[in-house]
């Protein structure tokens, strides 16, 4: 048993439901009680869908238990297919159906339908979402091209040569309640058409099972969000032969790694290299010198495995950045991300609590904190700056106007987001000279920013803290002074190097000259 | 009783479980903790109807089962005490714990009862705690509000002094405003239940009268009546016909002269019904569709026709207690269809036949409704908003007069919606 206050990642059918609901002229069914209709509203409210998901729920009551639960779900079958027509049907439980096994999805294959049947056995206690969504796209993929893989020969990805026209891939992985994932195929295609490549098919977002049927007709797979498609990626490469690609193109220098191994896989030149280093914005205004105040500003990562791994690498190789702490929810991708922060000289946060994340954070004490809107949350508690890189959604991660995050538009994207939370140079660099001038007001900041975080309140929570210190650590009047004089979104960090040199040192009182000993000493 | 029509329905319900009015419970008793013993499903069920995220750490929670706990219930007993003694040593200030009952755990039969009995004993003169079920295979949305109170009553100690009981859970501002009618009336020993603050739980006995606020507690008030309590026949105080007719059923209860409610709450009629004109030039004529939720929808379809003068095409209701609604029932007008239960598929052709210019739904069906030009009000919300009383009446029109009006506004009905 887990107390849970909140969690990253909802039960493994929500999974299924978002493979479900990106896709065409498909249904679940879901044996599930009424309560858990309320997975319909992240579709409705979040994504501001038109149509409802199409599931239907058996919701199934107390008084049923008793009865024939197996006679509830056939009949919510039959009514489902009937009303609906699918070209395929899912068939699943959630997490209380799976304690009164039923077995719909074997139900469903005995009622003499002829179209294609999924079983999704989805473990609902031990699994969860982006799970629940990998194992079913990949349990429809497999369902639905199974048949062909005895007489299909092994895919060559140079085959197209032979055949005379531009190489095919397929886009896999963008779902609904992704992040970012609607405008990420968009400029995926958009880079892939530029270099002469065709894309056959995207999945699941707005496939139909026709689609999943001709994914073979292609060269690759391009495995967009390894979370969702991997799973289905490997298969069809065990039993098509399709490779796929892993680098996944989020940030400048992985767009053109990306780029690069699609070109290596297809065995097609790559002509225009130079040019790509210019398809941003990102890499001029990063070298421009208002954005020499980015460099080594300590930055705290927690997302999904994929958007965590890319933005440590954008944070410190494109933006300058330094990462102090890099984490995930996503169990799945704990060794991947591991790895990165290995390389990084940092230890990697594997959880699902928020609460750790949050605690880790405030030890980290970063400038610039890149997370869920739950670490938005907690950073604005902390007074630092955040940018949201990652799901879970909400209603703000589904803008209306055009915002990827993977490709040359995507690093404009996140050059923005993340920069703009945090002082612009220039601005600060006035801030710095004229801090002492009555007209400033203190913890001012850009106009993108966040909740201001001023001195007194900073000095009053201080003084608290102080009459508590088990070190009996005194601030005097001129320590405190300076105190104030540093940027307020280090000061946190000041304070904490101040009094532990103070402790190390044996100096019951700190006073101005104090904070310059300490910050000598830890320089 | 006034010529209505009944109907049952049975097939996919498209609602929320029990589980979601710990969303206002909670914030009804801030020294109370709801921990649900649950799935992530449950957990994320709630966070994801109530934007937990605003909280630094909300006074709710779920013990979510794992695989182990499934395979001996003696192991879930053991770990379910391990989960509540890490909660109470991370929140001292916790005075009442309840302990939901979820699906899952009512499947697996998980026994609450004994658990918070064991826990009573242990934690005894520190927090208590008391069990009750919000599971979708027995509750629907506001029915957990109705469990959690029945769940308290055995605790309220007994009283045979004389006192108003307002019952069922209220805006502080309302309820403020209510009692300060009622002690103008003459009525001074009020109380409510829940109360503010989960250890002050009122007393009850022979001369307890007991006014219910809210339509959905048909348990809590069986139990009340097995403890004495007398209960006061009212329709509910929504709208100015409801509150007014709440008042009095209350003054007559203690012998209070209709004059003088009608002396007392004749100024406040007055500047309800000037500010529920521009409401009801907007709601006359519009023809309303109710899909069940909330157990609301009777009093709202009373509202909304009697006073806005809104056409009813049909009432739907979870559930229904039609000894306790039958104030609610008299009102409505001839031929109203009401429909219990729900199918949710036919329930949405006979939206779409009828053609109405408002449905009140869940948030699950109101953008698919909008994108097919029907404007809609999401009933959840009737929950959150202080609707209640004389001087809400205004608000409460004024939540489904806004949709309209937007609708006028933005007159395109060709939007692309995905």
């Amino acid at each position: 048993m887990e107390l849970t206050l909140w969690t990253y990642e909802g039960p493994p059918h929500v999974g299924a439901m978002r493979i479900a609901s990106s896709m065409k002229d498909i249904h679940y069914v879901l044996h599930a009680p009424q309560g858990d209709t309320y997975a319909d509203l992240l579709f409705t409210m979040i994504e501001r869908r038109g149509q409802r998901p199409p599931v239907t729920y058996t919701t199934f009551q107390a008084r049923d238990l008793g009865g024939d639960t197996a006679e509830l779900v056939k009949k919510n079958i039959k009514e489902a297919v009937e009303r609906f027509k699918p070209k395929t049907l899912l068939v699943g439980e959630s997490c209380t159906a799976e304690l009164i096994q039923d077995q719909p999805g074997a139900l469903a294959k005995g009622m003499g339908f002829d179209m294609p049947i999924v079983n999704l056995e989805l473990p609902a206690y031990s699994k969860k979402e982006n799970w629940g969504a990998s194992e079913t796209f990949y349990q429809l993929t497999r369902t639905l091209l199974k048949e062909k893989v005895s007489y299909s020969e092994k895919i060559s990805p140079l085959r197209w040569k032979e055949f005379g026209r531009r190489p095919k891939v397929n886009i896999l992985g963008p779902s609904l309640l992704g992040f970012r994932c609607r405008d990420d195929v968009i400029e995926i295609q958009r880079i892939l058409s530029e270099q002469g490549i065709d894309t056959n098919v995207v999945a699941p977002l707005g496939a139909s099972p026709d689609d999943i049927e001709r994914l073979i007709d292609a060269e690759i797979n391009i495995c967009l969000y390894p979370e969702i498609a991997e799973a289905s990626c490997e298969w069809l490469k065990r039993n098509f032969g399709m490779e796929y690609t892993n680098t996944i193109p989020i940030g400048i220098k992985n767009t053109i790694e990306f780029i690069n191994e699609v070109h290596k896989k297809l065995d097609l030149p790559l002509t225009n290299k130079k040019e790509l280093e210019n398809k941003s914005k990102l890499p001029w205004y990063s070298k421009s010198v208002d954005s020499n105040y980015l460099t080594g500003k300590r930055v705290f990562i927690f997302g999904d495995g994929t958007h965590a791994i890319a933005a440590a690498k954008i944070a410190k190789e494109e933006l300058g950045f330094e990462v102090v702490g890099l984490g995930t929810y996503s169990r799945e991708m704990a060794r991947q991300v591991r790895a990165t922060a290995k390389d990084l000289n940092v230890e990697a946060l594997i959880t699902n609590n928020y609460l750790e994340v949050e605690d880790a954070m405030k030890r980290a004490a970063p400038e610039l904190v890149l997370g869920t809107q739950m670490e938005r949350h907690s950073a604005k508690r902390l007074g630092i700056p955040c940018s949201v890189i990652s799901t879970p959604m909400h209603v703000q991660d589904v803008p209306a106007r055009y915002s990827p995050q993977m490709g040359w538009e995507g690093a404009n994207v996140i050059f923005d987001d993340w920069v703009h939370p945090l002082m612009m140079g220039l601005e600060e660099h006035l801030i710095d000279m004229f801090k002492h001038d009555f007209e400033f007001v203190d913890g001012h900041q850009s106009h993108l920013g966040h909740t201001a975080t001023n001195t007194k309140d900073i000095l009053n929570s201080d003084e608290k803290k102080e009459k508590n210190s088990k070190e009996g650590i005194i601030w005097t009047e001129s320590g405190r002074a300076e105190l104030t004089k540093v940027p307020f979104f280090v000061r946190g960090k000041v304070k904490t190097n101040t009094e532990k040199y103070a402790i190390l040192r044996g100096i019951p009182e700190i006073s101005d000259e104090t904070l310059y000993d300490a910050k000598a000493y830890f320089s | 009783m006034s010529k209505v029509e009944f109907n049952k329905e049975t097939g996919p319900r498209e609602v929320f479980c029990g589980l979601t009015s710990i969303v206002w419970l909670h914030r009804r008793m801030p020294d109370a903790f709801f921990l649900v013993v649950g799935s992530r499903t449950c957990a994320h069920l709630i966070q994801s109807a109530a934007g937990v995220m605003i909280f630094a750490e909300p006074r709710f929670g779920t013990a979510i089962l794992e695989e182990k706990d499934l395979a001996g219930l003696a192991d879930a007993h053991e770990e379910l005490d391990r989960v509540v003694n890490d909660l109470i040593a991370r929140r001292p200030e916790i005075k009442t714990l309840f302990l939901v009952g979820s699906c899952p755990s009512e499947v697996i039969k998980l026994d609450l009862a004994t658990v918070a009995e064991k826990l009573n004993k242990r934690f005894s003169g520190q927090v208590r705690f008391v069990n009750y079920s919000g599971s979708g295979i027995e509750t629907t949305f506001t029915q957990g509000e109705d469990g959690a109170l029945k769940a308290l009553i055995p605790l309220m100690e007994s009283s045979d002094e004389e006192k108003l009981l307002l019952v069922g859970t209220l805006a502080n501002n309302v309820e403020d405003r209510f009692k300060k009618i009622f002690r103008n009336l003459g009525i001074s020993n009020i109380e409510s239940f829940p109360p503010r603050q989960s250890t002050e739980l009122p007393k009850i006995g022979k001369n307890t009268k007991v006014l219910l606020t809210q339509p959905y507690l048909s348990d809590t008030v069986r139990d009340l009546k097995h403890r004495g309590c007398e209960i006061i026949s009212a329709p509910f105080p929504l709208g100015i016909e409801g509150s007014t007719k709440w008042f009095l059923a209350a003054a007559k209860a203690f012998k209070i002269s209709e004059l003088k409610v009608h002396e007392i709450i004749s100024p406040l009629i007055n500047r309800a019904k000037l500010a529920l004109e521009s409401h009801k030039e907007i709601l006359k004529g519009k023809r309303l569709f109710l899909l069940p939720e909330s157990q609301l929808e009777i009093s709202l379809a009373r509202f909304l026709h009697n006073e806005c003068e809104m056409d009813l095409i049909e009432v739907g209701t979870p559930y229904l207690n039609k000894d306790l609604m039958k104030e609610e029932i008299n009102l409505l007008p001839d031929n109203t269809k009401i429909v219990e239960g729900q199918h949710v598929e036919k329930q949405l052709d006979r939206v779409r036949e009828s053609n109405p210019d408002l449905v009140v739904c869940g948030m699950g069906l109101a953008n698919p409704l909008e994108a097919e030009g029907i404007s809609t009000k999401w009933s959840i919300e009737m929950v959150f908003s202080p609707i209640h009383g004389i001087d809400q009446a205004a608000d409460l029109a004024g939540l489904f007069s806004k949709p309209l009006k937007r609708n006028q506004i933005l007159t395109s009905k060709t939007l692309v919606t995905h």
